[in-house]
């Protein structure tokens, strides 16, 4: 069970986690308790695997580029194209969707030249066509995730 | 282009920041930099936006978010902008994107994720997200997740 301190610490640090030599103090002082528990909490969270990462959320296309990709794969085959995308490391967010076009992913690579390798790649290693749907506009400004935490099941899946 | 060394570090974040009471102290050693440079380069990343946040980032399955739904629009070109913007300012968006439309199979152009607690709840909050934001007249499609191949943060990589 997640206590208050747990919640605390996941809900309301996504957005401006403090950029000061003791950021872990500064965040203590918040929530009046002390570094070590703010410290040991956060690490038990990550071992939870709760949390991914205390880091930046990059804007997309800043560095790199990046496009989203979808393929129709028939339906048995669909593990198995999935596991050959996923050997690419510019994969990232590889998805089953219900729909004619059931696998997604997150592509990004470091130019255009490389971004055209890499799907030439997979579409030369599974036999299927991609759709490009390279991003024009972000509209949301991310501000994190605001987890409802009462009642709380928490999933024993993980994704690899 | 981007400052080599603003690069630098955020390839030294991007899989987080080490749980520990000087984090950026660890990172500066890393890159031969004063702790305090480090927090400069952060503060002026995140106000020139190329950080779009920086904080703790949830594994929303994890913490009982299973449901996780991909809502895309076919919106006329004039309309997409005010629509994705309003679309955004609803609690339960993630994200929302303009992308290219691609002929008849792919006929939508504004795409935003619901992720919430169950399919049932996700539905609620499409015919939420439809009403509040005057929708119905326009395609739309809902694509729920139903298999995660792969998750994970953008990795960039200094130079290949």
């Amino acid at each position: 069970m997640l206590s208050i301190l747990h919640k605390q610490l996941l809900n309301n640090f996504q957005q401006e986690f403090p950029l000061s030599p003791r950021p872990f103090q500064d965040i203590a002082n918040i929530l009046g308790v002390s570094e070590d528990e703010v410290l040991s909490a956060y690490r038990e969270l990550d071992k939870l695997q709760f949390i991914s990462r205390i880091g930046p959320v990059i804007q997309p296309n800043y560095i790199g580029l990046s496009t989203l990709i979808a393929m129709q794969v028939p339906g048995e085959q669909l593990s198995a194209v999935a596991s050959i995308v996923n050997h690419f490391p510019e994969v990232n967010h590889n998805y089953e969707r219900e729909h004619l076009f059931n696998l997604w992913f997150v592509l990004i690579a470091d130019d255009e030249h490389h971004l055209q390798t890499v799907i030439t790649g997979i579409e030369g290693k599974t036999g299927i066509k991609t759709m490009q749907l390279p991003l024009l506009e972000d509209y949301f400004i991310n501000l994190g995730f605001q987890l409802d935490l009462e009642d709380n099941h928490q999933s024993e899946s993980v994704c690899t | 282009m981007i400052d080599p060394i603003d690069l630098q570090l955020i390839v030294a974040i991007q899989e987080g920041l080490p749980i520990v009471a000087r984090p950026y102290k660890i990172i500066a050693g890393q890159l031969d930099l004063e702790e305090q440079e480090i927090i400069e380069r952060l503060s002026r990343l995140k106000q020139q936006g190329l950080i779009k946040r920086l904080g703790v980032i949830v594994k929303h399955r994890r913490l009982g978010y299973q449901s996780n739904a991909m809502v895309v629009f076919d919106m006329p070109d004039k309309l997409v902008k005010q629509k994705g913007e309003q679309i955004s300012q609803l609690a339960f968006i993630n994200l929302c994107y303009l992308r290219p439309r691609r002929g008849e199979l792919w006929p939508y152009n504004l795409f935003c994720m619901i992720h919430g607690k169950s399919r049932e709840l996700v539905l609620q909050q499409l015919t939420q997200l439809i009403d509040s934001c005057a929708l119905n007249d326009y395609p739309y499609d809902i694509l729920f997740s139903t298999r995660c191949f792969k998750q994970r943060g953008a990795i960039y990589s200094i130079d290949k």
